[in-house]
Protein backbone atom coordinates (compact mmCIF):
# COMPACT_ATOMS: atom_id res chain seq x y z
CA UNK A 1 0.00 0.00 0.00
CA UNK A 2 1.41 3.59 0.02
CA UNK A 3 1.67 5.23 2.83
CA UNK A 4 3.38 8.83 3.95
CA UNK A 5 6.62 7.58 5.43
CA UNK A 6 9.08 10.20 7.50
CA UNK A 7 12.70 9.89 6.34
CA UNK A 8 14.26 12.47 8.09
CA UNK A 9 14.27 16.34 9.50
CA UNK A 10 12.37 18.16 6.80
CA UNK A 11 11.98 14.70 4.54
CA UNK A 12 8.50 12.59 3.95
CA UNK A 13 7.91 10.35 1.14
CA UNK A 14 4.81 8.77 0.02
CA UNK A 15 6.03 4.72 -0.47
CA UNK A 16 5.55 1.52 -1.20
CA UNK A 17 5.00 -0.50 2.27
CA UNK A 18 3.28 -3.69 3.27
CA UNK A 19 -0.21 -3.90 3.98
CA UNK A 20 -1.36 -4.01 7.57
CA UNK A 21 -2.38 -7.21 9.27
CA UNK A 22 -3.53 -8.38 12.77
CA UNK A 23 -0.98 -8.19 15.63
CA UNK A 24 -3.05 -8.80 18.33
CA UNK A 25 -6.49 -10.38 18.65
CA UNK A 26 -8.75 -7.06 18.80
CA UNK A 27 -7.00 -5.58 16.30
CA UNK A 28 -9.16 -3.94 13.22
CA UNK A 29 -7.79 -3.13 9.93
CA UNK A 30 -9.51 -0.20 8.53
CA UNK A 31 -9.30 1.50 5.03
CA UNK A 32 -8.71 4.80 5.22
CA UNK A 33 -11.31 6.93 2.98
CA UNK A 34 -10.01 10.30 5.06
CA UNK A 35 -6.81 11.33 6.56
CA UNK A 36 -5.31 14.73 7.95
CA UNK A 37 -2.10 16.51 8.39
CA UNK A 38 -1.64 17.40 11.73
CA UNK A 39 0.41 20.60 13.17
CA UNK A 40 1.46 18.19 15.67
CA UNK A 41 3.06 16.20 12.78
CA UNK A 42 5.05 19.90 11.99
CA UNK A 43 7.06 19.10 15.32
CA UNK A 44 7.92 15.76 13.91
CA UNK A 45 8.65 16.89 10.04
CA UNK A 46 10.83 19.76 12.02
CA UNK A 47 12.60 16.97 14.05
CA UNK A 48 11.91 17.95 17.67
CA UNK A 49 10.25 14.60 18.71
CA UNK A 50 12.85 12.20 19.48
CA UNK A 51 12.80 8.03 18.68
CA UNK A 52 11.66 8.01 15.03
CA UNK A 53 12.94 6.56 12.57
CA UNK A 54 13.48 6.18 8.70
CA UNK A 55 10.17 4.76 7.70
CA UNK A 56 7.83 5.22 10.12
CA UNK A 57 4.29 5.77 8.83
CA UNK A 58 2.91 9.10 9.67
CA UNK A 59 -0.50 10.61 10.91
CA UNK A 60 -2.88 10.32 13.69
CA UNK A 61 -5.80 11.71 11.83
CA UNK A 62 -7.62 9.07 10.13
CA UNK A 63 -11.41 7.05 9.19
CA UNK A 64 -12.40 4.76 6.86
CA UNK A 65 -14.07 1.46 7.25
CA UNK A 66 -13.19 -1.55 8.82
CA UNK A 67 -12.37 -4.63 6.37
CA UNK A 68 -10.92 -7.14 8.67
CA UNK A 69 -11.05 -7.64 12.48
CA UNK A 70 -9.18 -10.09 15.01
CA UNK A 71 -11.01 -12.55 16.84
CA UNK A 72 -11.44 -11.07 20.05
CA UNK A 73 -13.41 -7.78 19.00
CA UNK A 74 -16.79 -8.10 19.92
CA UNK A 75 -19.20 -8.42 17.08
CA UNK A 76 -21.55 -6.07 19.00
CA UNK A 77 -19.35 -3.13 18.73
CA UNK A 78 -17.70 -3.17 15.68
CA UNK A 79 -17.71 -5.68 12.51
CA UNK A 80 -16.53 -5.33 8.74
CA UNK A 81 -18.21 -2.45 6.57
CA UNK A 82 -18.52 -0.37 9.89
CA UNK A 83 -17.38 3.10 8.89
CA UNK A 84 -15.50 4.39 11.75
CA UNK A 85 -13.46 7.43 13.19
CA UNK A 86 -10.29 6.64 14.76
CA UNK A 87 -9.61 8.74 18.14
CA UNK A 88 -5.57 9.01 17.94
CA UNK A 89 -4.43 8.05 21.55
CA UNK A 90 -4.89 4.42 21.53
CA UNK A 91 -6.86 3.14 24.74
CA UNK A 92 -7.32 -0.29 26.69
CA UNK A 93 -10.08 1.08 28.67
CA UNK A 94 -9.44 -1.31 31.04
CA UNK A 95 -6.77 0.49 33.28
CA UNK A 96 -7.61 2.73 36.00
CA UNK A 97 -6.49 5.69 33.68
CA UNK A 98 -9.07 4.85 31.19
CA UNK A 99 -11.89 3.89 33.80
CA UNK A 100 -11.00 7.78 34.98
CA UNK A 101 -11.12 8.97 31.25
CA UNK A 102 -7.53 9.81 30.99
CA UNK A 103 -7.26 7.68 27.97
CA UNK A 104 -3.98 9.98 26.50
CA UNK A 105 -2.51 8.67 30.02
CA UNK A 106 -3.65 4.76 29.70
CA UNK A 107 -1.57 2.02 31.29
CA UNK A 108 -1.24 -0.66 28.68
CA UNK A 109 -1.76 0.53 24.75
CA UNK A 110 1.80 1.64 24.80
CA UNK A 111 4.42 -1.62 23.69
CA UNK A 112 7.51 0.75 24.53
CA UNK A 113 6.79 2.37 27.85
CA UNK A 114 9.88 1.60 29.52
CA UNK A 115 10.95 4.56 26.82
CA UNK A 116 8.23 6.98 27.84
CA UNK A 117 8.97 6.32 31.25
CA UNK A 118 12.60 7.32 31.13
CA UNK A 119 11.61 10.55 28.98
CA UNK A 120 8.22 11.67 30.79
CA UNK A 121 8.61 10.04 34.60
CA UNK A 122 5.73 7.58 33.89
CA UNK A 123 4.55 6.14 30.57
CA UNK A 124 1.87 7.50 28.41
CA UNK A 125 -0.37 6.00 25.67
CA UNK A 126 0.25 4.40 22.36
CA UNK A 127 -0.44 6.83 19.45
CA UNK A 128 -0.71 6.27 15.97
CA UNK A 129 2.22 7.58 14.21
CA UNK A 130 3.84 9.58 16.81
CA UNK A 131 7.64 8.29 17.04
CA UNK A 132 8.46 5.00 18.91
CA UNK A 133 8.24 6.69 22.23
CA UNK A 134 4.25 6.70 21.84
CA UNK A 135 4.69 2.86 20.72
CA UNK A 136 6.34 2.84 17.07
CA UNK A 137 2.29 2.59 15.77
CA UNK A 138 2.03 2.87 12.25
CA UNK A 139 0.17 6.07 11.37
CA UNK A 140 -2.70 6.85 9.42
CA UNK A 141 -1.82 8.90 6.26
CA UNK A 142 -1.84 5.61 4.63
CA UNK A 143 -4.22 3.74 2.29
CA UNK A 144 -4.88 1.29 5.34
CA UNK A 145 -4.27 1.38 8.72
CA UNK A 146 -3.89 -0.91 11.76
CA UNK A 147 -5.93 -0.31 14.96
CA UNK A 148 -5.79 -2.13 18.01
CA UNK A 149 -7.81 -2.42 20.78
CA UNK A 150 -10.71 -1.60 17.88
CA UNK A 151 -13.58 -3.00 20.01
CA UNK A 152 -13.35 0.53 22.28
CA UNK A 153 -11.45 2.82 20.26
CA UNK A 154 -13.48 3.78 17.02
CA UNK A 155 -16.27 5.89 16.77
CA UNK A 156 -18.69 4.24 14.81
CA UNK A 157 -20.26 7.04 11.99
CA UNK A 158 -23.92 5.94 11.53
CA UNK A 159 -25.76 8.81 9.72
CA UNK A 160 -24.70 10.29 6.51
CA UNK A 161 -22.36 12.89 7.46
CA UNK A 162 -19.53 13.66 4.98
CA UNK A 163 -15.67 12.15 6.00
CA UNK A 164 -14.74 16.29 6.41
CA UNK A 165 -17.55 16.70 9.13
CA UNK A 166 -16.38 14.10 11.41
CA UNK A 167 -12.93 13.38 10.67
CA UNK A 168 -11.39 15.77 12.84
CA UNK A 169 -13.20 13.85 15.97
CA UNK A 170 -9.88 11.87 15.58
CA UNK A 171 -7.94 14.81 16.91
CA UNK A 172 -8.36 18.40 16.37
CA UNK A 173 -11.62 19.33 17.17
CA UNK A 174 -11.65 17.52 21.01
CA UNK A 175 -8.20 18.55 21.48
CA UNK A 176 -9.56 22.21 20.68
CA UNK A 177 -12.87 21.72 23.02
CA UNK A 178 -10.70 20.42 25.85
CA UNK A 179 -8.62 22.82 25.76
CA UNK A 180 -11.91 25.32 26.49
CA UNK A 181 -13.78 22.43 28.39
CA UNK A 182 -10.38 22.75 31.03
CA UNK A 183 -10.61 26.79 31.42
CA UNK A 184 -14.16 25.82 33.56
CA UNK A 185 -15.31 29.03 31.40
CA UNK A 186 -17.71 30.63 33.92
CA UNK A 187 -20.60 33.44 32.77
CA UNK A 188 -18.89 36.61 31.51
CA UNK A 189 -15.42 34.84 31.06
CA UNK A 190 -13.04 36.32 28.12
CA UNK A 191 -11.00 33.33 26.60
CA UNK A 192 -7.70 34.41 25.29
CA UNK A 193 -6.12 31.38 22.43
CA UNK A 194 -2.86 31.47 21.29
CA UNK A 195 -2.59 30.35 18.08
CA UNK A 196 -5.08 30.35 15.65
CA UNK A 197 -4.50 27.07 13.88
CA UNK A 198 -6.83 24.64 13.57
CA UNK A 199 -6.57 22.98 17.29
CA UNK A 200 -6.74 26.92 18.43
CA UNK A 201 -9.81 27.60 16.03
CA UNK A 202 -11.48 24.77 17.56
CA UNK A 203 -10.93 25.92 21.03
CA UNK A 204 -12.23 29.11 20.33
CA UNK A 205 -15.69 27.33 19.02
CA UNK A 206 -15.39 25.37 21.87
CA UNK A 207 -15.23 28.84 24.59
CA UNK A 208 -17.98 29.84 22.01
CA UNK A 209 -20.29 26.83 22.86
CA UNK A 210 -19.39 26.41 26.21
CA UNK A 211 -20.04 30.04 27.09
CA UNK A 212 -17.31 32.57 27.13
CA UNK A 213 -18.59 36.12 26.81
CA UNK A 214 -15.61 36.91 24.30
CA UNK A 215 -12.92 34.86 22.72
CA UNK A 216 -9.45 36.63 21.28
CA UNK A 217 -7.47 34.79 19.01
CA UNK A 218 -3.39 35.74 19.60
CA UNK A 219 -1.29 34.76 16.22
CA UNK A 220 1.29 36.35 13.08
CA UNK A 221 -0.62 34.88 10.31
CA UNK A 222 -3.23 37.35 8.35
CA UNK A 223 -5.01 34.56 6.88
CA UNK A 224 -5.35 32.87 10.64
CA UNK A 225 -6.72 35.54 11.80
CA UNK A 226 -9.09 36.74 9.33
CA UNK A 227 -10.44 32.76 9.94
CA UNK A 228 -10.81 33.67 13.37
CA UNK A 229 -12.34 36.80 12.80
CA UNK A 230 -15.03 36.03 9.96
CA UNK A 231 -16.37 33.98 13.42
CA UNK A 232 -16.83 36.46 15.56
CA UNK A 233 -13.93 36.69 17.31
CA UNK A 234 -11.42 39.26 18.21
CA UNK A 235 -7.91 39.21 17.34
CA UNK A 236 -4.31 40.03 17.93
CA UNK A 237 -1.30 39.96 15.84
CA UNK A 238 1.73 39.40 17.92
CA UNK A 239 3.89 40.76 15.05
CA UNK A 240 2.56 44.15 15.55
CA UNK A 241 1.55 44.42 19.04
CA UNK A 242 2.44 43.77 22.24
CA UNK A 243 0.49 41.65 23.33
CA UNK A 244 0.04 41.71 27.16
CA UNK A 245 -0.80 45.73 26.60
CA UNK A 246 -3.39 44.62 23.86
CA UNK A 247 -4.83 42.14 26.14
CA UNK A 248 -4.47 44.54 29.08
CA UNK A 249 -6.94 47.49 26.83
CA UNK A 250 -9.59 44.58 25.48
CA UNK A 251 -10.24 43.54 29.03
CA UNK A 252 -10.30 46.93 31.01
CA UNK A 253 -6.92 45.92 32.42
CA UNK A 254 -7.77 42.81 34.49
CA UNK A 255 -6.41 40.30 31.71
CA UNK A 256 -8.69 37.18 30.11
CA UNK A 257 -10.11 35.04 32.42
CA UNK A 258 -9.14 32.13 30.94
CA UNK A 259 -5.96 31.43 28.07
CA UNK A 260 -5.46 28.45 26.46
CA UNK A 261 -1.94 27.45 24.55
CA UNK A 262 -2.32 26.08 21.13
CA UNK A 263 0.52 26.66 20.27
CA UNK A 264 2.78 24.28 22.06
CA UNK A 265 6.91 23.92 21.81
CA UNK A 266 7.78 25.40 18.32
CA UNK A 267 6.10 28.76 19.24
CA UNK A 268 7.67 32.18 17.29
CA UNK A 269 8.46 35.31 19.19
CA UNK A 270 7.39 38.91 18.18
CA UNK A 271 10.89 40.59 20.35
CA UNK A 272 13.57 38.63 18.28
CA UNK A 273 16.38 38.66 21.22
CA UNK A 274 13.99 36.19 22.94
CA UNK A 275 13.46 34.06 20.09
CA UNK A 276 16.65 33.94 19.23
CA UNK A 277 17.56 33.04 23.11
CA UNK A 278 15.01 30.13 22.78
CA UNK A 279 15.78 28.92 19.33
CA UNK A 280 19.69 29.07 19.96
CA UNK A 281 18.68 26.95 23.31
CA UNK A 282 16.78 24.27 21.03
CA UNK A 283 19.39 24.33 18.42
CA UNK A 284 21.95 22.77 21.33
CA UNK A 285 19.53 21.02 22.98
CA UNK A 286 20.08 22.58 26.52
CA UNK A 287 16.14 23.41 25.87
CA UNK A 288 13.85 21.05 23.75
CA UNK A 289 10.45 23.40 23.42
CA UNK A 290 10.12 26.90 22.88
CA UNK A 291 7.65 28.35 25.29
CA UNK A 292 6.55 31.55 24.12
CA UNK A 293 3.36 31.16 23.96
CA UNK A 294 2.93 29.59 27.46
CA UNK A 295 5.03 32.21 28.98
CA UNK A 296 3.02 34.78 27.89
CA UNK A 297 -0.61 33.46 28.58
CA UNK A 298 0.79 32.76 32.16
CA UNK A 299 1.62 36.73 32.33
CA UNK A 300 -1.46 37.65 30.55
CA UNK A 301 -4.00 35.27 32.82
CA UNK A 302 -5.88 37.43 34.89
CA UNK A 303 -5.07 36.73 38.60
CA UNK A 304 -6.92 33.36 39.87
CA UNK A 305 -7.79 32.44 36.25
CA UNK A 306 -6.73 29.17 34.38
CA UNK A 307 -3.84 28.81 31.60
CA UNK A 308 -4.86 25.39 29.95
CA UNK A 309 -2.03 23.81 27.73
CA UNK A 310 -2.90 21.94 24.70
CA UNK A 311 0.06 22.84 22.49
CA UNK A 312 2.25 19.88 21.92
CA UNK A 313 5.48 19.82 24.47
CA UNK A 314 8.00 17.31 24.25
CA UNK A 315 10.92 17.76 27.01
CA UNK A 316 12.06 20.85 29.17
CA UNK A 317 11.74 24.71 29.02
CA UNK A 318 13.66 27.49 30.11
CA UNK A 319 12.64 30.33 32.17
CA UNK A 320 8.76 29.12 33.26
CA UNK A 321 7.01 32.03 35.02
CA UNK A 322 6.45 30.24 38.14
CA UNK A 323 6.74 33.59 40.20
CA UNK A 324 3.57 34.81 38.61
CA UNK A 325 2.07 32.01 38.71
CA UNK A 326 2.72 31.16 41.96
CA UNK A 327 2.15 34.57 43.45
CA UNK A 328 -0.96 35.48 41.62
CA UNK A 329 -3.45 32.16 42.63
CA UNK A 330 -3.02 30.51 38.41
CA UNK A 331 -4.20 27.05 37.81
CA UNK A 332 -2.15 25.21 34.71
CA UNK A 333 -4.01 22.58 33.25
CA UNK A 334 -2.96 20.58 30.61
CA UNK A 335 -3.03 17.23 28.59
CA UNK A 336 -3.07 15.46 25.35
CA UNK A 337 -6.48 14.87 24.60
CA UNK A 338 -8.74 12.41 25.95
CA UNK A 339 -10.24 12.13 22.85
CA UNK A 340 -12.54 9.01 23.56
CA UNK A 341 -14.24 11.26 26.38
CA UNK A 342 -15.58 13.75 23.91
CA UNK A 343 -16.12 12.00 20.81
CA UNK A 344 -19.64 11.19 21.16
CA UNK A 345 -20.44 14.69 22.90
CA UNK A 346 -18.78 16.60 19.89
CA UNK A 347 -20.45 14.10 17.14
CA UNK A 348 -23.64 15.12 18.83
CA UNK A 349 -23.30 18.98 18.60
CA UNK A 350 -22.10 18.62 15.06
CA UNK A 351 -25.67 17.18 14.28
CA UNK A 352 -27.25 19.53 15.84
CA UNK A 353 -25.07 22.32 13.98
CA UNK A 354 -23.73 23.82 16.66
CA UNK A 355 -20.02 23.26 15.27
CA UNK A 356 -18.82 23.29 12.23
CA UNK A 357 -15.90 21.71 11.95
CA UNK A 358 -15.82 22.20 7.79
CA UNK A 359 -14.52 26.01 8.62
CA UNK A 360 -10.67 25.18 8.82
CA UNK A 361 -10.04 22.90 5.76
CA UNK A 362 -8.50 25.55 2.73
CA UNK A 363 -6.65 21.90 0.92
CA UNK A 364 -7.94 18.40 -0.04
CA UNK A 365 -5.34 16.81 -1.81
CA UNK A 366 -4.73 13.59 -2.67
CA UNK A 367 -2.25 10.94 -0.52
CA UNK A 368 0.48 11.10 -3.23
CA UNK A 369 0.96 14.62 -2.58
CA UNK A 370 1.74 14.90 1.34
CA UNK A 371 5.05 15.66 0.73
CA UNK A 372 3.52 19.02 -0.76
CA UNK A 373 1.09 19.36 1.59
CA UNK A 374 3.77 19.47 4.36
CA UNK A 375 5.56 21.92 2.90
CA UNK A 376 2.80 24.37 2.06
CA UNK A 377 1.27 23.73 5.80
CA UNK A 378 4.69 24.22 7.80
CA UNK A 379 5.81 27.38 5.57
CA UNK A 380 1.77 29.00 5.74
CA UNK A 381 1.86 29.51 1.97
CA UNK A 382 -1.11 29.16 -0.10
CA UNK A 383 -3.77 29.93 2.21
CA UNK A 384 -3.40 26.78 4.23
CA UNK A 385 -5.10 26.26 7.44
CA UNK A 386 -5.59 22.45 7.08
CA UNK A 387 -5.14 19.92 4.68
CA UNK A 388 -7.92 16.70 3.57
CA UNK A 389 -5.43 13.66 2.50
CA UNK A 390 -6.98 11.01 0.07
CA UNK A 391 -5.70 7.72 0.17
CA UNK B 1 35.53 -10.16 38.73
CA UNK B 2 35.45 -11.15 41.93
CA UNK B 3 35.09 -15.12 42.33
CA UNK B 4 32.26 -15.53 44.51
CA UNK B 5 29.99 -12.89 42.97
CA UNK B 6 26.96 -11.21 45.46
CA UNK B 7 23.47 -12.23 44.87
CA UNK B 8 21.93 -10.56 42.27
CA UNK B 9 18.19 -9.16 43.64
CA UNK B 10 15.47 -7.63 41.46
CA UNK B 11 12.85 -5.83 42.50
CA UNK B 12 9.81 -4.09 40.76
CA UNK B 13 6.37 -3.21 41.21
CA UNK B 14 3.30 -2.46 39.86
CA UNK B 15 -0.98 -1.80 40.34
CA UNK B 16 -3.06 -4.44 37.97
CA UNK B 17 -6.53 -3.35 37.82
CA UNK B 18 -8.05 -6.34 39.03
CA UNK B 19 -9.14 -8.34 42.92
CA UNK B 20 -6.02 -9.37 45.21
CA UNK B 21 -7.78 -12.93 44.37
CA UNK B 22 -7.62 -12.68 40.51
CA UNK B 23 -3.79 -11.43 40.00
CA UNK B 24 -2.76 -13.87 42.69
CA UNK B 25 -4.99 -17.02 40.73
CA UNK B 26 -2.85 -15.60 37.82
CA UNK B 27 0.52 -16.12 39.01
CA UNK B 28 0.22 -19.18 41.22
CA UNK B 29 -0.70 -20.82 37.96
CA UNK B 30 3.93 -20.66 37.62
CA UNK B 31 3.04 -22.00 33.77
CA UNK B 32 1.75 -19.22 32.75
CA UNK B 33 4.61 -16.69 33.60
CA UNK B 34 6.22 -17.46 30.69
CA UNK B 35 3.78 -15.61 28.45
CA UNK B 36 4.72 -12.52 30.06
CA UNK B 37 8.48 -12.90 31.69
CA UNK B 38 11.19 -12.42 28.82
CA UNK B 39 13.66 -14.66 30.50
CA UNK B 40 11.50 -17.86 31.60
CA UNK B 41 11.36 -20.16 28.39
CA UNK B 42 8.71 -22.64 30.20
CA UNK B 43 7.74 -23.78 32.95
CA UNK B 44 6.08 -27.20 33.79
CA UNK B 45 4.16 -28.20 37.06
CA UNK B 46 5.40 -31.02 38.74
CA UNK B 47 3.62 -31.46 41.90
CA UNK B 48 1.62 -29.83 44.75
CA UNK B 49 4.48 -27.55 45.60
CA UNK B 50 6.76 -28.60 42.40
CA UNK B 51 7.77 -26.72 39.43
CA UNK B 52 10.25 -27.40 36.58
CA UNK B 53 12.18 -24.09 35.37
CA UNK B 54 13.56 -23.33 31.62
CA UNK B 55 15.06 -20.35 31.31
CA UNK B 56 17.13 -18.35 28.47
CA UNK B 57 21.03 -17.58 29.57
CA UNK B 58 23.11 -15.43 26.97
CA UNK B 59 24.81 -17.24 24.10
CA UNK B 60 21.55 -19.57 23.69
CA UNK B 61 22.27 -21.73 26.60
CA UNK B 62 19.63 -22.67 28.48
CA UNK B 63 19.25 -22.99 32.65
CA UNK B 64 16.98 -25.13 34.23
CA UNK B 65 16.24 -25.65 37.87
CA UNK B 66 14.01 -27.30 39.92
CA UNK B 67 11.80 -25.15 42.24
CA UNK B 68 9.38 -25.93 45.26
CA UNK B 69 7.01 -23.45 46.84
CA UNK B 70 7.65 -22.37 50.10
CA UNK B 71 4.81 -20.03 50.80
CA UNK B 72 1.50 -19.79 49.45
CA UNK B 73 -1.23 -17.70 50.93
CA UNK B 74 -4.21 -17.33 48.90
CA UNK B 75 -4.67 -13.89 48.17
CA UNK B 76 -1.63 -12.52 49.76
CA UNK B 77 1.62 -14.12 48.75
CA UNK B 78 3.79 -16.48 46.76
CA UNK B 79 7.49 -17.37 47.89
CA UNK B 80 9.30 -20.19 45.76
CA UNK B 81 13.17 -21.34 45.82
CA UNK B 82 15.23 -23.18 43.67
CA UNK B 83 15.97 -26.86 45.13
CA UNK B 84 19.80 -28.15 45.27
CA UNK B 85 21.35 -28.76 41.55
CA UNK B 86 20.13 -26.28 40.08
CA UNK B 87 22.32 -24.12 37.42
CA UNK B 88 21.44 -21.05 39.33
CA UNK B 89 19.94 -21.07 42.80
CA UNK B 90 17.67 -18.52 42.62
CA UNK B 91 14.48 -17.42 45.11
CA UNK B 92 11.35 -15.54 44.34
CA UNK B 93 8.62 -13.75 46.29
CA UNK B 94 5.33 -12.16 45.25
CA UNK B 95 3.07 -10.54 47.83
CA UNK B 96 -0.60 -9.05 46.40
CA UNK B 97 -1.11 -6.00 48.86
CA UNK B 98 -4.87 -4.21 47.78
CA UNK B 99 -3.90 -0.50 47.01
CA UNK B 100 -6.22 1.88 48.26
CA UNK B 101 -9.39 3.63 47.20
CA UNK B 102 -10.24 0.34 45.23
CA UNK B 103 -7.24 1.53 42.62
CA UNK B 104 -6.67 -2.73 42.61
CA UNK B 105 -3.95 -4.78 43.29
CA UNK B 106 -0.14 -3.86 44.39
CA UNK B 107 2.04 -6.40 42.97
CA UNK B 108 6.14 -6.18 44.88
CA UNK B 109 8.17 -8.45 43.13
CA UNK B 110 11.47 -9.69 44.59
CA UNK B 111 13.70 -11.86 42.39
CA UNK B 112 16.88 -13.17 43.66
CA UNK B 113 19.76 -14.95 41.83
CA UNK B 114 22.74 -16.51 43.83
CA UNK B 115 25.52 -15.64 40.56
CA UNK B 116 27.61 -18.62 39.74
CA UNK B 117 31.71 -17.98 39.22
CA UNK B 118 33.29 -17.94 36.10
CA UNK B 119 32.02 -17.33 32.81
CA UNK B 120 28.64 -18.01 33.14
CA UNK B 121 28.03 -15.62 36.04
CA UNK B 122 30.10 -12.77 34.33
CA UNK B 123 28.00 -13.76 31.36
CA UNK B 124 24.12 -13.71 32.79
CA UNK B 125 25.42 -10.33 34.82
CA UNK B 126 26.02 -8.73 31.65
CA UNK B 127 22.52 -9.87 30.12
CA UNK B 128 20.98 -8.13 33.12
CA UNK B 129 22.60 -5.06 32.28
CA UNK B 130 23.71 -2.05 34.71
CA UNK B 131 20.15 -1.77 35.94
CA UNK B 132 18.98 -5.66 35.98
CA UNK B 133 15.61 -4.89 37.83
CA UNK B 134 14.38 -3.09 34.11
CA UNK B 135 14.18 -5.95 32.95
CA UNK B 136 11.30 -7.24 35.93
CA UNK B 137 9.99 -3.87 35.58
CA UNK B 138 8.93 -4.69 31.66
CA UNK B 139 7.63 -8.50 32.73
CA UNK B 140 5.42 -6.93 35.52
CA UNK B 141 4.39 -4.18 32.61
CA UNK B 142 3.41 -7.24 30.06
CA UNK B 143 2.09 -9.36 33.28
CA UNK B 144 -0.47 -6.36 33.59
CA UNK B 145 -1.35 -6.13 30.28
CA UNK B 146 -2.13 -9.48 29.94
CA UNK B 147 -4.21 -9.17 33.04
CA UNK B 148 -5.62 -6.25 32.31
CA UNK B 149 -6.55 -6.31 28.25
CA UNK B 150 -6.12 -10.21 27.60
CA UNK B 151 -2.52 -10.22 25.47
CA UNK B 152 1.00 -8.61 25.47
CA UNK B 153 0.13 -5.53 23.54
CA UNK B 154 2.14 -4.94 19.65
CA UNK B 155 3.27 -2.64 17.62
CA UNK B 156 4.29 -2.15 14.30
CA UNK B 157 7.83 -0.66 15.67
CA UNK B 158 7.61 -3.15 18.50
CA UNK B 159 6.23 -6.52 17.55
CA UNK B 160 8.21 -8.81 19.90
CA UNK B 161 5.64 -9.22 22.47
CA UNK B 162 7.98 -10.50 25.18
CA UNK B 163 11.17 -10.61 23.26
CA UNK B 164 10.76 -6.75 23.34
CA UNK B 165 14.22 -5.86 25.04
CA UNK B 166 15.58 -3.83 22.11
CA UNK B 167 14.83 -0.06 22.48
CA UNK B 168 16.96 0.91 19.48
CA UNK B 169 16.92 0.80 16.82
CA UNK B 170 13.54 -1.12 16.14
CA UNK B 171 11.46 -2.25 13.24
CA UNK B 172 10.36 1.00 11.28
CA UNK B 173 6.80 2.07 12.37
CA UNK B 174 5.37 0.18 9.05
CA UNK B 175 3.76 -3.18 8.59
CA UNK B 176 5.62 -6.15 8.71
CA UNK B 177 6.51 -8.07 5.56
CA UNK B 178 5.10 -11.99 5.42
CA UNK B 179 8.70 -12.82 6.54
CA UNK B 180 9.06 -10.40 9.30
CA UNK B 181 5.22 -11.57 10.76
CA UNK B 182 7.16 -15.28 10.54
CA UNK B 183 10.37 -14.17 12.62
CA UNK B 184 8.65 -11.60 15.21
CA UNK B 185 5.47 -13.60 15.90
CA UNK B 186 6.45 -16.72 16.33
Amino acid sequence: MKATCWIGPDKVQVQDVPDPTILNSRDAIVRVTSTAICGSDLHLLDGYVPTMQEGDVMGHEFMGEVVEVGPGVDGSRLRVGDRVVVPFPIACGACLACQAELYSCCENSNPNAGIAEKMFGHPVAGIFGYSHLTGGFAGGQAEYARVPFADINPLKIESDLADEQVLFLSDILPTGYMGADLCDIQDGDIVAVWGAGPVGQFAMDGARVLGAARVIAIDDVPYRLKLAASQGYETIDFSDTDVRSALLQLTGGRGPDKCIDAVGMEATHGAAHVQLYDRVKQAVRSETDRPHALRQAILSCRSGGIVSVIGVYGGMIDKFPAGAWMNRSLTLRTGQCHVQRYMRPLLARIERGELDPIRVITHQLPLADAPHGYDIFKNKQDGCEKIVLKP
Amino acid sequence: MKGTPDPMELNSTTTVNKSAERVYDFWRRFDRLPSFMAHVEDVRITGDRTSHWKASAPFGENVEWDAETTEDIPGQSIAWRSVDGADVDNTGVVRFVPAPGARGTEVHVTLTFDMPGGSLGRAIARYFGEDPSQQLDDDLRRFKQVLETGEVVRSDGAPWGKRARREFPQHPAQPLTDDERKEFLT
